[in-house]
């Protein structure tokens, strides 16, 4: 799968589709460099349910500590365990360090996100 | 055989020469890793055998480090001097109001009726010191335009935490079981919507990206958003002037509209040395606001005393807030308890507050006068104003001046031509103790990246404020002609260099055990 297939949020958490309704979330680039070296990642409990918007889990860095929403509403059905005792992981890659896998409730949701292109567009507008 | 003694004896000596270093730049050991032996530093008599409960009846060695009074004393002042503190020099730190602490606090604060007396002695036998505390809430009463005040907040998140309680107290009174939700702008303190999530409260976010302020508009989407009058909204915390060190120029109408869906307005006072003496947050909508004594009031903090974090709440809810509060009775003064304010909360704190810094601050406030406090707020707002004219060509200011205490610049000037040749926040920070200041609050406010935040506080002299600006304009034009990796090595002349801060928030170690003196 190529990265023009995932897509973007806003608030730099990225989507992959996976098996028709299960969505893999992480965090972009972006949000890595901005959040400088990670040193805890606070994961979601397999089997909570979410909706579009709620922070499901918390990114800790030297700098600060950023909640990450979920662009989609679901269950949790796979979280990334390897984060737990390797934090630094997250910045590997995207198919490495990713957090949570949500099932998701309406895959309509995935409608109103960006792709590649337009989340590059994006944050070469920011700051 | 003497003479092996005497070299070995030698040899041991520089040794331990080398260990507590050379001059007065002293390596300074844990007490526990200074030199222990069976034998007591200090002549005790032998402890009366009693049996112990248990049944047990030896009694070991409980391996407390073996020093002496000297020792001691020594271990304590040399540490101190790896210590910076505002006595030392300039600290700029946004948010934080690290301005003098004038003597003459100290040397009422030690008047030995004040300082000998035992918060478990009779009411009668205090009413000087309860006169002076009931002097106090009238004089923050005053200045806040908020007439019930609770002294007994420990401290600033303390009194956050007081007064949120105080409003979900007032809403459980009424009833309102729909308010679930606190409305936070996203440049707040992270203590406010960590206070709002401990009172059972869910945040929603207001942005304030785009002005760096609070609008009408961003308000009441925040507002309605689940609700078109907002009948779930709590209330709303919010920091005047905020953490960009900006006045919030629509607090008025965010007010009245918050009113009107019912909520309450708490208002942070980490800010208030902006305002003090010159606007009343009562006047300005606010309902509840915690006052940070150590910061307006100039009560030592920041590792030289406790903090203390009154509240000042409005009629309306004065019922509701906690106990003890100082009132005026015939004859005298009185602490009131929960028999006496039946609605009331509750205690949050043992006793009645840090005393010692309700009498450093009512000093404060009556060596000032009125008048005096106006011009503390004056002198700060202009002092951070001098700083931001003369920085902000060289420096990225987010949101035009003026501004308020403080001012908030970014890095964003400073990028390089790839990511190593970035001079960062971090690396301004390091660079400003290489030169010998307390560096500026970094990384906050999180509304956008890399932002440092300078307060300078009335207290400075323009020949320390030049001297700070003079720094940072040498970084900047160092930066600019490109010599930008002695950035990347600073500080060069501190005790410690640059600390591995990624290692100690990974794997923190938090206790002390023998095998680690070897490291």
């Amino acid at each position: 799968m190529t990265n023009t297939a995932l897509k973007y949020t806003k608030a730099h958490e990225v989507v992959r589709v996976e098996d028709g309704d299960v969505a893999v979330l992480g965090i972009t680039e972006y949000a890595q460099d901005a959040l400088g070296d990670i040193v805890f990642v606070e994961l979601p409990d397999v089997g909570a349910t979410f909706s579009k918007g709620d922070d499901f889990a918390v990114v800790e860095s030297v700098k600060t500590a950023a909640e990450v929403y979920t662009p989609v509403s679901g269950e949790i059905v796979a979280v990334n365990d390897r984060l737990s005792d390797e934090p630094e992981a997250i910045k590997i890659s995207y198919e490495e360090g990713w957090i949570a896998k949500i099932k998701m409730s309406s895959s309509d949701e995935l409608e109103e996100l960006m792709d590649k292109d337009a989340y590059d567009k994006y944050i070469s507008e920011l700051d | 055989m003497a003479a092996e003694r005497n070299i070995e004896q030698a040899g041991k000596m520089k040794q331990s020469l080398d260990s507590e270093g050379r001059g007065l730049q002293y390596e300074e050991n844990l007490l526990w890793e200074k030199k222990r032996n069976d034998e007591p530093a200090v002549d005790l008599e032998p402890l009366r055998h009693i049996p112990l409960r248990t049944g047990q009846d030896e009694r070991g060695n409980i391996g407390l480090p073996q020093v002496s009074e000297p020792q001691v004393v020594r271990h304590f002042v040399r540490l101190s001097t790896w210590n910076y503190s505002i006595d030392h020099g300039f600290f700029p730190l946004g948010s934080c109001t690290m301005k003098h602490n004038p003597r003459i606090n100290e040397k009422l604060a030690r008047l030995p009726g004040l300082a000998h007396i035992h918060p478990f002695q009779p009411e009668q036998t205090v009413q000087g010191a309860l006169e002076l505390m009931y002097n106090l809430q009238n004089y923050l009463a005053e200045l806040t335009a908020l007439p019930a005040v609770c002294l007994s907040p420990a401290a600033g998140a303390h009194g956050e935490l007081a007064g949120m309680m105080t409003i979900r107290r007032a809403h459980e009174a009424k009833g309102n079981t729909q308010k679930k939700i606190v409305l936070i702008p996203d440049s707040a303190h992270g203590t406010n919507p960590a206070t709002a999530v401990m009172c059972g409260y869910d945040v929603r976010t207001i942005s304030t990206k785009e002005t760096g302020r609070l609008t009408v508009a961003a308000f009441k989407e925040a507002l309605t958003m689940t609700d078109p009058n907002g009948a779930d909204i709590a209330g709303m915390m919010v920091t005047n002037p905020n953490t960009c060190g900006l006045f919030e120029t629509e607090i008025l109408d965010i007010a009245d509209l918050l009113h009107e869906a019912g909520g309450y307005f708490y208002c942070d006072g980490a800010n208030f040395n902006a305002l003090v003496g010159k606007i009343r947050p009562g006047d300005f909508g606010v309902d509840v606001m915690h006052i940070n004594l150590h910061k307006t009031f100039s009560t030592p903090h920041g590792g030289g005393g406790p903090g203390s974090g009154p509240i000042c709440v409005t009629e309306e809810l004065a019922p509701y807030q906690p106990v003890p509060v100082v009132v005026k009775i015939a004859g005298g003064y009185h602490l009131q308890t929960q028999d006496d304010q039946p609605e009331s909360l509750g205690k949050m704190r043992g006793f009645h507050g840090q005393f010692g810094m309700h009498i450093r601050a009512l000093s404060y406030m009556l060596s000032h006068g009125s008048d005096g406090l106006q011009e503390v707020a004056e002198g700060a707002v202009l002092n951070a104003n001098y700083i931001l004219s003369q920085l902000q060509d060289v420096y990225h200011v987010p949101y035009e001046g003026p501004c308020m205490h403080e001012c908030m610049i970014t890095d964003k000037l400073q990028k390089g031509e790839s990511k190593e040749d970035d001079v960062t926040t971090l690396d301004i920070a390091k660079t400003l103790t290489e030169y010998g200041f307390h560096p500026m609050t970094v990384y906050f406010p999180l509304v956008l990246p890399g932002t440092m935040l300078i307060e300078p506080t009335e207290t400075e002299s323009k020949d320390s404020i030049d001297r700070f600006i003079g720094v940072m304009r040498h970084v900047a034009d160092e930066v600019k002609a490109g010599n930008t990796d002695q950035f990347h090595e600073f500080p060069l002349s501190t005790p410690r260099r640059r600390l591995d801060e990624v290692k100690a928030a990974r794997q923190p170690v938090l206790r002390w055990s023998e095998d680690m003196a070897q490291l």
